[in-house]
């Protein structure tokens, strides 16, 4: 059992300095309310419309900026979403995992969105990989906002064995869908069908605020894994979200329904295979 | 068409927070609004004081000789209702002045001429009362170019943007504009009796509904001529086309490794 704090919070556009300090602010709340670990939102280091600032608020994975803010952090874990630039000079949309005063682990966004509103692939690389790391509350993955619309990656950490899906995003509204926004719904159909069916804790946290007249909505959420929405932040507002996560319900769901040990993965593997090396699409190749 | 429905209170929540945060982060805690009278301009003056209170607004009526006194009486109105301060600009005698040089100047330039003249007084008390120009422009004028470029587009915030009209009169019903003012037939007031639509050759209420499956749901041109007159969609099309240039910002001449816009790209919001 463990606290979890989500920071749905607005970072300044690239100015990372005073995005770090806004974070020990954060930080300091989180503190007060005895979390275990502190999530900020994809870019909480830099703001979202970057272009070409990108180069200028890139840090590397083992900056000193990073350790000095899980210093700052005590006992308390972190994730913080930054641009990474790698040895080769690529740049990243990431996320890292920081304890006790080292960086444990990071993630590149693999899914950059290019289209419509999105313009990411132009500024930023695409990460290439996918891996679970242990955390001390077990064994996680972290995924970055459009990485959720891809149940490949979902499914590839359940199957990796995590027990905790660390998602952070900068989602923007693009469409009203009743008395929401669309996104805030389609991000809570995602999360929940995650957790019920990879039978795992969805921990998702969200920025707000406005860029260019783009609104970020916030909602962040903990879902459990029956799929149950156990916490919820406001929309569009700042707020410390507060959740107890407990593993055991994840045993749980798994003794209810074990769907993950009734996995077929090698026939996933065969048919996934026979897809990927047959010529095209059957839909692409019809005329 | 539900499509066009909106759920005014998160469009409200996010229009006041819009309004709080492109305002306040740029180390302002007023916008000046030019006030007509009109649905439009009432609900930028409404979702202003619900975002900033009724001293984060200063609404400008700029009224012309011919512009109609049930307009300058509603705008009144809602200056008013909301106790919000408010300067009235009579723009007569600097518009004459200008038109005795060019006697022969039709309408539209007359009408465009006023548009550009109150956006330099908006612009001019923007400076002294340290108030962002708060734009009052909606979705459907942008897209038929129903605008005078640097005149009623001018401002640096623009809450009501992405809203049809028929969008804005529902909100604007929502946030408790006077009915009078939302269900008048809305007109750019340039000459006296005009009215947009009569002007256009169409309705708003249509061609909102037009625009919603052409722009916001991308449908194609066959699919539109199956719910639509086929010269109705092709005539509204061609008002969007024509008016590209109005909704970008001027070309340059590109010549070095980094032109403005083009290779040089930071947001607006870049560091704050």
């Amino acid at each position: 059992m463990f606290r979890v704090g989500l920071a749905q919070m607005t970072p300044i556009l690239g100015d990372v300095a005073a995005n770090l300090a806004l974070h020990r602010q954060w930080i300091e709340r989180a503190r007060e309310q005895k979390i275990d670990l502190l999530m900020f939102p994809e870019l909480s280091l830099t703001g979202y419309h970057l272009r070409d600032l990108v180069p200028d608020v890139a840090l590397k994975a083992d900056s000193p900026a990073l350790k000095e803010l899980s210093q700052a952090a005590g006992e308390m874990s972190l994730v913080v979403g930054f641009v990474e630039e790698s040895p080769s000079f690529r740049f990243h949309v990431s996320a890292a995992y920081l304890e006790a005063g080292h960086v444990i682990h990071t993630h590149r966004k693999v899914y950059l969105p290019t289209y419509g509103m999105f313009d990411e692939e132009r500024y930023l690389d695409a990460g290439g990989r996918l891996r679970a790391f242990e955390s001390r509350f077990g064994p996680s993955v972290m995924l970055i906002c459009e990485d959720l619309w891809h149940p490949s990656l979902a499914y590839l950490a359940a199957h990796e064995g995590v027990f905790f899906l660390l998602c952070i995003a900068d989602s923007p509204a693009r469409g009203l869908s009743g008395a929401s926004v669309d996104a805030a719904q389609v991000y809570e159909r995602l999360c929940r069908v995650y957790a019920q069916f990879f039978q795992v804790w969805v921990i998702f946290v969200n920025r707000v605020g406005f860029e260019e007249g783009v609104n970020f909505w916030g909602g962040s959420m903990v879902v459990n894994p029956m799929g149950e929405v156990i916490a919820r932040a406001p929309l569009m507002d700042e707020h410390l979200l507060v959740a107890e996560v407990d593993e055991g319900e994840i045993r749980r769901a798994r003794i209810f329904a074990p769907l993950l040990a009734s996995e077929r993965l090698d026939l996933t593997l065969r048919e996934l295979k026979r897809i990927v090396e047959s010529p095209g699409s059957a839909s692409d190749e019809r005329t | 068409m539900s499509g066009l429905e909106i759920d005014c209170e998160v469009v409200r929540g996010m229009l006041t927070r819009f309004i709080r945060n492109e305002v306040g982060k740029f180390g302002f805690e007023r916008v000046v609004v030019g006030l007509s009278g009109g649905v439009d301009s009432s609900l930028s003056c409404f979702l202003g004081v619900e975002a900033l209170g009724k001293e984060g607004v200063l609404a400008v009526l700029m009224p012309y000789k011919t512009s109609s006194p049930e307009s300058t009486a509603d705008a009144r109105a809602v200056v008013q209702q909301l106790g919000i301060d408010s300067i009235e600009v009579d723009i007569t005698p600097q518009i004459d002045v200008y038109f005795e040089r060019f006697a022969d100047a039709d309408r539209m330039r007359r009408g465009n001429k006023m548009a550009r003249e109150r956006m330099t007084i908006l612009y001019d008390l923007s400076m002294k009362h340290k108030a962002l120009v708060q734009g009052t422009s909606n979705k459907t004028e942008f897209l038929l170019g129903y605008t005078t470029l640097w005149g009623d587009m001018a401002c640096a915030i623009n809450p009501i943007g992405d809203l049809y009209k028929s969008q804005v009169r529902q909100l604007a019903t929502c946030l408790g504009v006077p009915e009078r003012i939302v269900r008048k037939p809305p007109s750019a007031d340039l000459w006296r009796g005009q009215t947009d639509e009569e002007e256009m050759g169409l309705t708003y209420e249509e061609v909102d509904r037009l625009l919603f499956m052409m722009i916001d749901e991308r449908r194609p041109r066959a699919e539109l001529e199956r719910h639509f007159d086929p010269a109705f969609v092709a005539k509204v099309a061609g008002m969007v086309q024509a008016s590209q240039y109005k909704r970008r910002l001027p070309v340059i001449a590109k010549i070095s490794a980094r032109s403005i816009d083009r290779d040089f790209r930071y947001s607006r919001d870049w560091g704050r």
